[in-house]
């Protein structure tokens, strides 16, 4: 078989985080989208087990998803897998030679780690694995320091911590091609930024809203509840220029009240700006406003690559807009997990997601993606309540349980088609409508 | 506040039909330096009202040699680009206003940044 074919048929297996679970396929597959790519994974694939298979993707594929995840740790070139260690080495005895030989070659260097999933092994163990391996044509040096292809042994014992087997339920082989970003989720933590809120998003999930959004390089990105910035912040980190809004004004001017713990006002250098200048990306840096998301200010044609937003839930902050009497004083955490939601608290916050969802229609490019955070009443939660727009497809639809009764649900959707224009006021946007049901029965 | 911005700014104050663009009143306006992106530049112009970019450079005095008119394949225009690139993300209001073009009502910009708040009468 020529070199380009056996290639061609190569499988990538990543090995993801086991952390934020429902968040990971979405994550992968819209990295691959953007590489025109789609998810193929091979049989048995097991989605919540954090070693996937894939296939019809090239090494530049795999390097580009790699440079964007924080859910996926590490990608590797299979070689081999099986149930067993003798399984496995039937395997890599039948992987093709030419696969091999170039980074097995007599002037390289090269080490081997093994890595066991929900199990700790001894030093003595893991030598014995990598000793047990001499099968393989391995001509190059070992050097620990800096080889300059690296190996690995995985091995799966389940996702039980209570009940780790003796032996490993699956086992993989392959050759080490790139690290996932997981470093993005310590070096930008929430903890070290120097303009943070009571609501600042933890940067492992805002990292996800950004490639759940598809974000790419030289996007224009629009956060309308923009808060302390903390989605700018992630998605300027990927090559976006961004821009945000917010009705508060002393948030959106770095003024008031701290949400540090010893510290009782914010300084000079608490901004939206400064926080991007922070991690340099400043000349990312469009604009923030003070504004109304309810009474959008941009022009009709004035479109955006991606909106992503975090909007109030009427918990940690109050739902606010200008002209209206219902505001809502926020409840404290005790009571709102226990308590049945008003009926005046839905109604108001049913509006914010039919706006959001009438604006993105209106002012995103075609195939341009939203992404929001829905808050979720547990008890009483079905998939009806997820709102819809005639325009957007709904892609993905994610919770995180932020107690037993209360979530929230991270939902992506995609512009599919323009709305139909207005018959009048050309400067305005459509009127937004309430309700669940007339989205329905428009689409 | 940056003329990218401004570009796709309009007013929302009720009953006004033509809102678009904004005038600016400046009375503090800097000029920084930001790293050149051709790129970018060449994806935002077609989102452009290249008029009202043009009308709003020259309200700041900060126009200079921009043309009137959109050069044809201003994608390889490299002199061109960085016209633009200088008007739309270099030029900043840091003090001043923006004011609907019908009703007269004024926007303040107060450390580069706009307060689009209207008040309850006005919604």
């Amino acid at each position: 078989m020529a070199a380009t074919n056996s290639r061609s048929c190569l499988q990538y297996l990543i090995h993801l985080a086991h952390d934020h679970l429902d968040f990971r396929l979405p994550e992968i597959k819209a990295l691959l989208s953007l590489r025109g790519k789609p998810f193929t994974p091979s049989e048995n694939f097991k989605e919540k087990c954090p070693f996937w298979c894939l296939e019809g993707l090239s090494e530049e594929d795999v390097c580009s998803v790699m440079a964007r995840s924080v859910c996926a740790k590490s990608a590797f070139e299979l070689w081999g897998h099986g149930q067993t260690h003798s399984e496995l080495r039937t395997s890599l005895l039948n992987y093709p030679m030419e696969n091999m030989t170039p980074f097995m070659r007599k002037d390289s260097t090269y080490r081997i780690n093994v890595y066991t999933f929900n199990k700790t092994l001894e030093f003595a163990d893991r030598i014995k694995r990598i000793d047990a391996l001499d099968y393989l044509p391995f001509e190059g040096t070992v050097s620990l320091k800096s080889p300059q292809h690296v190996f690995c042994l995985l091995e799966d014992y389940g996702t039980d911590p209570n009940n780790i087997p003796e032996h490993p339920d699956y086992i993989y082989f392959g050759r080490w091609i790139a690290d996932g970003q997981r470093e993005l989720i310590r070096s930008h933590s929430v903890k070290n930024r120097h303009f943070i809120g009571n609501t600042s998003m933890e940067a492992g999930l805002s990292f996800i809203m950004t490639n759940h959004a598809k974000v790419k390089e030289n996007d224009l990105v629009f956060d309308p509840f923009v808060g302390t910035g903390s989605l700018l912040v992630a998605c300027s980190q990927f090559g976006a220029y961004v821009c945000g809004t917010d009705i508060d004004y002393n948030t959106i001017h770095g003024k008031g009240r701290s949400s540090r713990k010893n510290q009782k006002w914010r300084g000079v250098d608490e901004n939206i700006r400064a926080n991007l200048r922070q991690y340099g990306t400043e000349k990312m840096y469009l604009d923030v406003m003070v504004s109304d998301a309810s009474k959008p200010v941009w022009r009709r044609t004035a479109v955006f690559d991606a909106i992503i937003t975090d909007p109030p839930y009427g918990i940690r902050e109050s739902t606010r807009r200008t002209g209206s009497n219902k505001d809502m004083t926020k409840p404290c955490d005790g009571d709102y997990a226990e308590s049945h939601v008003p009926v005046s608290q839905e109604y108001h916050l049913s509006d914010i997601f039919s706006d959001l969802l009438n604006f993105s229609a209106h002012h995103l490019v075609m195939g341009g993606r939203l992404v929001y955070w829905l808050p979720v009443y547990r008890p009483e939660y079905c998939e009806e309540m997820v709102p819809l727009h005639p325009c957007l497809r709904l892609i993905s639809n994610c919770e995180q349980t932020l107690s037993s009764h209360t979530s929230r649900r991270l939902i992506t959707m995609e512009k599919v088609k323009e709305p139909e224009l207005p018959n009048s006021r050309i400067l305005d946007p459509m009127p937004a409508c309430t309700g669940q049901k007339i989205w329905k029965q428009l689409g | 506040m940056k003329l990218l911005t401004h570009n796709m700014l309009t007013s929302h104050v009720k009953g006004v039909i033509k809102g678009y663009p904004l005038l600016i009143k400046a009375t503090e306006v800097k000029v920084n330096e930001v790293e050149f992106n051709p790129q970018f530049v060449s994806r935002m112009i077609p989102k452009l009202e290249w008029s009202a970019l043009v009308q709003a450079a020259e309200e700041l005095g900060q126009r200079q040699d921009l043309p009137s008119d959109l050069v044809p394949d201003y994608e390889t225009n490299e002199e061109f680009l960085k016209k633009v690139h200088r008007v739309l993300l270099e030029v900043e209001v840091v003090e001043g206003c923006l004011q609907c073009p019908e009703s007269g009502r004024e926007f303040p910009i107060s450390r580069g940044i706009p307060n689009m708040l209207l008040n309850e009468d006005e919604v």
